[in-house]
């Protein structure tokens, strides 16, 4: 990850965000992300995202729960220490169904929320160059990325026109480093190495 | 502008007043930026004494045995396999309202579902210690645990319900918390960065774990709740079945009985929103939130406590009723003589269970008493008074006086210990739950803030237009919104 240069701008209403979003992309500029205090449906669509693969890695780690359980435990009471019960089969399928499905439910939660955490790059101790407070209050942020051929007064013209208040240029970190949102640190610019 | 939601008129708002987005940020992080009052203080000691107590209940009982309880031969389950039952139950309406509201988009969960999921959180906590401390050597509860070991290697029984308890309260522990907690971080980062105190940047900068609310994330976040609480609804329902296997696949009369699954999720639900009308009836006061957990979400609840209280009582009356066309002449002692024969030792706990689970609650056929927070406020604690008797009843009536005359146990009365750990848990519960409503936000921000425009009511008197349109303006206004 590396410093570059954004222009960010806040929107009050979520019908101006979309104008502004399909305008700005139609415009040929590069949108960082678009930063909201609440899900919006449709924006990732407009936005250009592809769909999520997190419900393809919840069943792969389900599925695994699944094996995990039914393998251990046909292991363990048919072939490592097999117990009779009061006579009944050592593989005793449906007496095991109950774990199977914990265990099942267990894994796809737990894999997933650690899935969701690394790919959001989220965890506690991490800390990003957040544009505007306000992201997680009332407004939706629109973070422009400029490269060489962006002309900032032009975008921020643009930006205006669109409906957006509090433009601003921010040069940013993109990616996260550790730290504490008490203190200041930012250790890639003391450093001049990138971290992450 | 045209509308991006639409909601009709005819459902009444689930947030009241002139509502922006901000002011609701400012409303619902506004306890948790202000000193705590008096009365949170008081409350939070009264909790932590309560626990104190419980704590040195359990000292006794680790150091002298379980004997400590007035638990005999007879009557292994007592006071203790009662309150796990107990606990477990009331978890389950948060999970209800997390999971099963969200996979039936019921926008009225938003008010109360992060609160309801704490209670779950907290209310299995406490359950989970009763199974524990019950083992009477607890250093050895690691035995339950299957892993490679020295003692033979002797594994623990998979074909026990004791032992599919262990696994499903401990995942639905874990997957609540997730679930629970992954839906905070985005309320976690609104309270980071309004934060003006250094404690509070720190804190909630690390609870929060650097979100963004990046348009990416909300989507990963939105495709996680949807999975954890398709995940959740099983989840909640095997818990409660497991837990009453722990029962019906015994061979004991008034537990042995194909009813208890669907009869105990029944009753789990039922104590559980009853739980959760008293814990918000005093938080919605407390902490001036009337605006988002309003008369319509108090109404809603009352509803399903009236359903569920109704199949829990078609339940014991099915009981009843294959109890004695069954003819086992076992299984018919347990309910004519234990249960439904007044004047047997314990044979009023049946009716106070009846009474406070089956009949009582039929008073929310009303709609002015479903509207009455105060006759609310009295009912979910006589429900809860009622299911703690239920889970009394099936376990102690059903073992008392077993099929020897010559080992039953008729006047079993608990002991000031046994007492105290209950009390105990009560301390637990309320600890958390003080902390909770003290430190983090009660009313699930962001999801507020996603129905906001469509169920608001100051956004929902706009709509009137569109009340008026044709089909086809309409249609062709909402393809057109974005």
């Amino acid at each position: 990850m590396s410093i570059k240069k954004f222009v960010v701008g806040g929107f009050k209403e979520e019908g101006a965000l979309f104008t502004a979003v399909k305008n700005v992309r139609k415009s040929g500029y590069k949108i960082h992300d678009v930063y909201t205090p609440m899900p919006i449906h449709g924006l990732d669509k407009a936005m250009g995202l592809r769909d999520t693969s997190l419900h393809t890695a919840g069943f792969i780690y389900g599925i695994t729960g699944t094996t995990t359980a039914l393998s251990c435990i046909g292991w363990i009471f048919t072939s490592d220490w097999p117990i009779n019960f009061g006579g009944k089969p050592h593989f005793s399928l449906p007496a095991w169904i109950p774990i199977t499905f914990e265990l099942t439910v267990l894994f796809a939660a737990v894999g997933m929320v650690l899935t969701f955490c690394y790919l959001c790059q989220i965890a506690p101790f991490v800390k990003k160059h957040h544009f505007s407070l306000r992201a997680t209050d009332d407004l939706f942020i629109m973070v422009i990325e400029c490269t060489e051929k962006t002309n900032e007064t032009d975008l921020m013209a643009f930006l205006e026109n669109s409906g957006a208040i509090d433009i601003n240029i921010q040069n940013a970190e993109t990616g996260w480093w550790l730290g504490r949102y008490d203190k200041d640190t930012k250790p890639f610019e003391n450093k001049g190495t990138v971290i992450a | 502008m045209a509308l991006l939601k639409y909601e009709s008129q005819v459902r009444p708002p689930l947030v009241d007043g002139t509502k922006d987005y901000h002011q609701v940020t400012e409303d619902i992080v506004r306890p948790i930026e202000m000193k705590a009052g008096r009365l949170w203080w008081i409350g939070f000691l009264i909790a932590v004494g309560l626990l104190c107590f419980g704590i040195y209940s359990i000292y006794r009982d680790v150091t002298y045995g379980i004997g400590q309880w007035n638990l005999n031969k007879t009557i292994g389950w007592g006071w203790d396999i009662t309150n796990f039952v107990w606990w477990v139950g009331i978890g389950h309406a948060g999970t209800l309202i997390s999971a099963i509201l969200l996979l039936f988009r019921q926008g009225w969960r938003t008010g109360v579902n992060r609160a309801a999921e704490a209670m779950t959180i907290f209310a299995v906590m406490c359950a989970g210690q009763f199974p524990i401390w019950h083992m009477g050597r607890v250093w050895m509860a690691f035995f339950v645990m299957p892993y490679p070991n020295t003692r033979g290697p002797l594994w623990s029984n998979f074909n026990s319900p004791l032992l599919w308890d262990v696994f499903a309260i401990s995942t639905y522990f874990t997957v609540s918390l997730l679930f629970w907690y992954s839906g905070l971080l985005p309320d976690l980062a609104t309270v980071r960065d309004r934060a003006k105190l250094k404690w509070r940047k720190l804190f909630y900068g690390v609870a929060s774990f650097g979100w963004s609310g990046s348009t990416k994330h909300w989507q990963r976040h939105e495709a996680l709740s949807l999975v954890l609480a398709g995940l959740s609804t099983p989840l909640v329902l095997s818990v409660h079945t497991i837990v009453s296997f722990d029962f019906a696949t015994s061979v004991v009369p008034g537990w042995h009985t194909t009813i208890f699954p669907p009869y105990f999720v029944a009753g789990a639900v039922f104590s559980g929103f009853a739980m959760v009308q008293s814990l918000l009836i005093i938080t919605r006061k407390v902490l001036h939130l009337e605006e988002y957990i309003t008369l319509e979400h108090i109404d809603v609840m009352n509803k399903i406590i009236v359903l569920t209280g109704s199949i829990v009582g078609v339940a014991y009356l099915t009981e009843l009723f294959i109890a004695w066309y069954g003819q086992n002449k076992f299984e018919g002692w347990a309910f004519m003589q234990n249960r439904v024969n007044l004047f047997s030792p314990l044979g009023w706990s049946y009716y106070i269970m009846m009474g406070c689970n089956v009949i009582s609650p039929q008073i929310f056929w009303f709609r002015k008493m479903r509207r009455n927070l105060t006759v609310t406020f009295f009912m979910s604690v006589i429900v809860n008074i009622g299911m703690w008797f239920e889970r009394f009843v099936i376990i102690v009536t059903s073992i008392y006086r077993d099929y020897l005359p010559s080992s039953w146990s008729t006047y079993y009365t608990p002991t000031i210990w046994e007492i105290g750990f209950y009390l105990g848990t009560f301390g637990l519960f309320f600890t958390c739950y003080f902390l909770f409503s003290k430190f983090f936000p009660v009313i699930a921000l962001a999801e507020i803030k996603h129905i906001l425009k469509k169920s608001g009511e100051n956004y929902k008197e706009t709509m009137g237009e569109a009340e008026h349109e044709t089909v086809e303006e309409f249609a062709h206004e909402m393809e057109h919104a974005h």
